[in-house]
């Protein structure tokens, strides 16, 4: 079972300053904003993107996503879906979409995602298993099951404090050459990280993505219509994707996801090793996320993450492998699924060659991840320079 | 811990008619968990028929209630408002010894805890019903 993938480009993006606040603007306005830019970006008018993938939009529109956005924008696509797999929704759209265009089902798709974040939330009205069996614990949100990820990989590796902190600490140094970046302008190095308070041992509240409103939008489209855009055409060169579990109490390992065949499949796909990769866009909800990944990449053994960090000359673009040179989540903020596509978006700049004062010299390959729920939702891309 | 954890205003349990009997258990101090008559595996948590052979053969049995940690955080900032008078608490993942893993509130009496260390089943009450919770040993 394989896939080739030769009839799909990215040749647009757009992406929304990462704000606390958005008081009053609904989801949709932001969505369109950032959507409109991508299209902008790509050279395309909006009659010609016939094609559509958004996210869920739990409280505001939790059925007819896809018409709803559509209506709104004025679109009326060919080809639409949900994709739905919390941090790895926006890496999930793009092998979709180049998926559904070399099938001749469209030939433009707009793949987009964005949040607001009004003072007042509503909590989630869940009933499921993770609601029923691990709430009534203490156990509700994100944060301790990755802390219960974290403890084990400690555990298991005897990996220090300072190993994990080490990566939020690279990611507010690469933020600080992202004036989009909510951190932008606020390093924070590893004596910082390991001073800020515990939030659910072992994670301190810097190795915890900052939750912002923003939004981010990327249009795949065919090589002839690419042409219009006045970038270098960005390849999809091989994809993977898996899910395991939903809850951390089911986990079929707390120290290696999903993440690790998806990343071998990509990497097959695209006939590449992950040492010849030149950029690294890892999805880092939390430290502990990019030091698993780092080895379920492969680029080290298990364990042995932080040794690798320290040879590859931490994460800035002018590391061995430079990695997140956006500041990743964890320096740039989290605007909720669309945190996810930031890796994308910053993995295009990077091989377009426009990423500024950052930008990588010769940068020709990206390996970008996206993660969901607790470590068992994975997506992996491969993406390369047109030559 | 400041507060008891009776006193805690938190979420409870989603009962279904499905998970119904393992919370009534629970009540009257047992913890049952399903047991597949056709592939012979245990299964938590409960399933309308069982996710290893998709064969509808379940049935409920009494767990040993002895399990080990196989991780665990001590919780300062909980996501739940409610949690907040009993932080610092402990969640961890116990590994049954029939195989699968919940997780549970760990009741560690001052003591410190390792993955690994061994466990056993101890109804607690937390606000106003009985969860199935672990403590040291
Ligand atoms: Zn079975």
């Amino acid at each position: 079972m394989n896939a080739s993938w030769s009839k799909a480009v990215i040749s647009g993006i757009g992406e929304l300053k990462p704000e606390r606040k958005t008081d009053g603007i609904n989801t949709m306005d932001l969505l369109m904003k950032v959507s409109a830019q991508a299209a902008q970006d790509a050279g395309l008018e909006p009659g010609e993107i016939d094609g559509l993938l958004v996210g869920p939009q739990v409280g505001e529109t939790p059925q007819h996503v896809p018409a709803t956005v559509a209506e709104y924008f004025g679109m009326q696509p060919v080809m639409s879906n949900v994709v739905d797999l919390g941090g790895a929704s926006g890496p999930g759209m793009i092998w979709r979409a180049a998926a559904a265009i070399e099938m001749g089902m469209c030939e433009t798709v707009l793949c987009v995602l964005g949040n607001h974040r009004n003072p007042v939330s509503p909590r989630s009205p869940n009933r499921n298993p993770a609601r029923e069996f691990d709430t009534p614990f203490g156990a509700s949100g994100a944060n301790t099951s990755y802390a219960l990820l974290m403890q084990a990989h400690m555990a298991k590796y005897g990996c220090t404090p300072e190993d994990y902190a080490t990566i939020a600490a690279g990611a507010r140094a690469n933020a600080q050459l992202n004036p989009m970046a909510i951190f932008h302008g606020k390093p924070a190095d590893v004596d910082d990280i390991l001073a800020s308070p515990m939030v659910t041992s072992p994670l301190h509240l810097l190795e915890i993505v900052m939750p912002v409103a923003g939004g981010e939008a990327v249009i795949v489209t065919t090589p002839e219509k690419a042409k219009r855009s006045a970038h270098r055409p960005v390849l999809l060169l091989g994809a993977g994707e898996k899910i395991t579990h939903r809850a951390v109490s089911q986990a079929p390992s707390l120290t290696s996801g999903p993440l690790k065949p998806s990343i071998a499949r990509a990497l097959q796909q695209a006939a590449m090793d992950v040492s010849d990769i030149g950029f690294l866009s890892l999805y880092d909800c939390y430290t502990i996320m990019v030091a698993a990944t780092i080895e379920d990449a492969g680029l080290c053994k298990p364990g042995a993450f932080g040794q690798w960090l320290r040879d590859n000359d931490g994460m800035g673009s002018d590391a061995r492998q430079p990695i997140n040179t956006h500041g990743g989540q964890l320096g740039f903020g989290q605007p909720d699924l669309a945190g996810g596509m930031t890796h994308v978006v910053e993995a295009v700049r990077q091989l377009r060659g426009t990423a500024g004062g950052r930008q990588i010299e010769n940068c020709e390959t990206a390996l970008v991840t996206g993660n969901g729920a607790t470590m068992s939702e994975a997506v992996a891309l491969i993406l390369g320079g047109a030559s | 811990m400041t507060a008891s954890l009776q006193e805690l205003s938190v979420p409870g349990p989603t009962v279904t008619a499905l998970t119904e009997p393992f919370w009534e258990a629970v009540k009257s101090g047992r913890l049952m968990i399903q047991h597949c008559d056709s592939c012979e595996r245990s299964v938590f948590y409960p399933r309308a028929i069982c996710p290893h052979c998709w064969v509808d053969a379940l049935t409920w049995t009494e767990a040993s209630g002895r399990g080990k940690l196989k991780s665990f955080s001590q919780v300062w900032k909980p996501g739940h408002p409610g949690w907040i008078p009993a932080t610092p608490y402990l969640v961890g993942l116990v590994e049954l010894s029939e195989g699968p893993t919940m997780l549970s509130h760990i009741l560690t009496e001052g003591a410190q805890v390792a993955v690994g260390d061994a466990l056993h089943f101890a109804p607690t009450q937390i606000g106003d019903r009985i969860l199935p919770c672990f403590k040291m040993g």
